[in-house]
């Protein structure tokens, strides 16, 4: 008896600092979001006005939200296929008897190291008007590119510098992976007189599934939140004409410069929905695929 | 095995090696124009033209370290310590209790942290702004410390780990009359090392490299994170085109991480696959 209660306690004890910290910095965020979201803020006067469902259809009739959404999905859809592919490809390569691989390694992965800040700031100097990329652009086919004040280019710097920074890690998740596809199905589809190439697409990838599964959906969730880079290009404004406005940057707008803490929120709680949302349809049509095949 | 497959497997090294040197020289081309560009003159910028400096200038690095850059350095130093410390100690305890002491409500309280990594922290953004607020934290340190104090992510991973880890050593600790709080500090974790280092390394990365917790809650340009500042770096020296000096900064402030990896490399990629939870 005495066992048991010394148990408990101990089992508190160490669980204390964690408890503390979780209910203090993201339950009671949470049930504050909760509360929040119907709510007008005024953090100047600390006033709240209950607006039930006002911020939502504010939201809905606000073009900057659904600039947001467009740039955002945009953004999901261009970066998370193409990361994920080139991170699978080059783990094959690395995984496929190379020599010098952990020195490849070494070099690939110091742009996952890198801070988002300091990454931004060195791509924006690359394609800054007069940075590398726009002068070799320029020298090779006599044409002067903007690309951070173009609207239709900004958001493209970005998805770059993303794909860039997260390639990497996701190749090392991949390459662990592949370490545990058994040798014997390369050799039976060597055997039925398939190439490198083919056994690539009918053993590797295949096999490959549950990984993938899992570096889409983390690629998504990391999409779908991008921040740092969009601030930073834009000084926090989003754009040149909100094409770099993307979901959290207008939260974070919202919150700090219109200090409407409740649309904010709400806001938050629509995106975290869509992630929710997106996340599942991704994994029950992925798993479904994985079924078939 | 025929001449013809032989040549078809030499094609295809070479093809895959030309893709990953490739690959290599374009991850290093931007910090290699970086570094080259951190120590240009303004002047030589402004100009254009060659790869390599015309006349080596240590202006930008001269211009940051007279600015509050160094402040800003030594602000994430402390901050980055000081938070991978506590999480080290505590999300170690929490996962130590979920692997080993039987406790009530164990299973209840593991599931409720479990729902609780799904949140997405735009949802938490703004009302934790809030609470930092309300505790008068805005602008301090401790605000940043308090709120990444801890983190499931890794408490989940010790848990893994402890799940794994050999029962004898901490029998033997029991016996020899040790409380479970002395065997867990002379015992489990100086055998719980190599966990523990993967855990320093990406704690220490991700707040040495967080950039949206310090742009809410601290303010004034003394108490700036590096990365914070490094934003503020840009905004002022960007109009002048110097990018001499952003790019000094943005180089500088990658060295600290730099070494850490070149030290702890093997761990980098090795511990790169435990946390993913794939496995």
């Amino acid at each position: 008896m005495g066992g048991k209660r010394y148990s408990n306690l101990a089992g508190y004890t160490f669980l204390f600092p964690a408890i503390i910290a979780i209910v203090a910095f993201i339950l009671t965020p949470i049930a504050y979001a909760f509360f929040l979201m119907f709510f007008q803020v005024d953090m100047l006067s600390g006033e709240r006005t209950f607006v039930g469902l006002g911020n939502f259809t504010e939201i809905f009739s606000d073009p900057k939200f659904w600039a947001a959404f467009e740039n955002t999905f945009k953004y999901v859809i261009v970066v998370v296929p193409i990361q994920t592919t080139i991170a699978m490809v080059l783990a094959a390569l690395l995984n496929s008897k190379v020599k010098f691989n952990r020195a490849f390694l070494t070099i690939m992965f110091i742009p996952t190291l890198t801070s988002s800040s300091a990454m931004t700031l060195i791509f924006m100097w690359l394609f800054n008007n007069n940075g590398l990329v726009v002068n070799l652009i320029d020298s090779l086919f006599g044409v002067k590119m903007q690309f951070l004040t173009n609207p239709d280019l900004a958001l493209t710097v970005i998805m770059a510098m993303n794909i860039f920074s997260t390639v990497p890690h996701f190749m090392i998740v991949f390459l662990a992976g592949l370490q545990d596809i058994p040798q014997n199905l390369y050799e039976a589809a060597a055997i039925d007189g398939a190439n490198k190439v083919k056994q690539f697409f009918n053993v590797t990838v295949p096999q490959l599934m549950p990984i993938s599964f899992y570096v889409i959906t983390m690629g998504l969730i990391g999409c779908f939140q991008i921040f740092d880079q969009a601030f930073i290009i834009s000084d926090g404004t989003g754009g040149p004409q909100n094409s770099t406005l993307t979901f959290t940057l207008y939260i974070y707008q919202l919150a700090f410069t219109s200090n409407d803490m409740g649309r904010a929120t709400a806001l938050a709680f629509i995106l975290g929905l869509i992630i929710f949302a997106v996340t599942a349809i991704v994994n029950k049509t992925l798993k479904a695929d994985e079924v078939n095949g | 095995m025929g001449d013809h497959m032989k040549k078809n497997n030499i094609t295809l090294r070479i093809i895959v090696y030309t893709i990953l040197i490739a690959y290599s020289l374009l991850t290093l081309l931007p910090f290699g124009w970086s570094v080259l560009t951190s120590f240009k003159t303004t002047a030589e910028i402004a100009g254009g033209g060659t790869i390599f400096p015309e006349t080596w200038s240590l202006g930008g690095y001269k211009t940051i370290f007279e600015s509050q850059y160094p402040t800003w350095v030594l602000n994430s130093v402390i901050v980055s310590l000081v938070v991978t410390i506590l999480n080290l100690i505590f999300n170690t305890m929490a996962g130590y209790a979920f692997a080993r002491i039987q406790f009530k409500g164990r299973t209840l309280v593991y599931s409720a942290m479990l729902m609780l990594i799904m949140v997405p922290t735009q949802v938490t953004m703004i009302p934790s702004y809030i609470v930092i607020s309300d505790l008068g934290l805005v602008n301090t340190h401790m605000s940043l410390v308090l709120t990444t104090m801890i983190n499931i992510a890794y408490i989940f991973m010790m848990r893994q780990f402890f799940i794994n880890f050999p029962r004898d050593v901490e029998e033997a600790a029991a016996v020899d009359g040790l409380s479970k709080i002395g065997t867990f500090f002379r015992i489990v974790i100086p055998n719980a090392l190599p966990a523990i280092a993967t855990q320093a390394i990406f704690v220490f990365m991700a707040i040495w490299n967080e950039f949206m917790k310090p742009l809410l809650f601290i303010t004034s340009p003394d108490k700036y994170m590096l990365t914070q500042g490094l934003n503020a770096l840009s905004k002022q020296f960007m109009n002048a085109t110097a990018w001499d000096v952003i790019m000094a900064g943005a180089i500088f402030s990658i060295i600290p991480i730099f070494i850490i990896y070149i030290i702890l490399n093997k761990y980098f990629i090795q511990s790169n696959d435990k946390t993913t939870g794939v496995k």
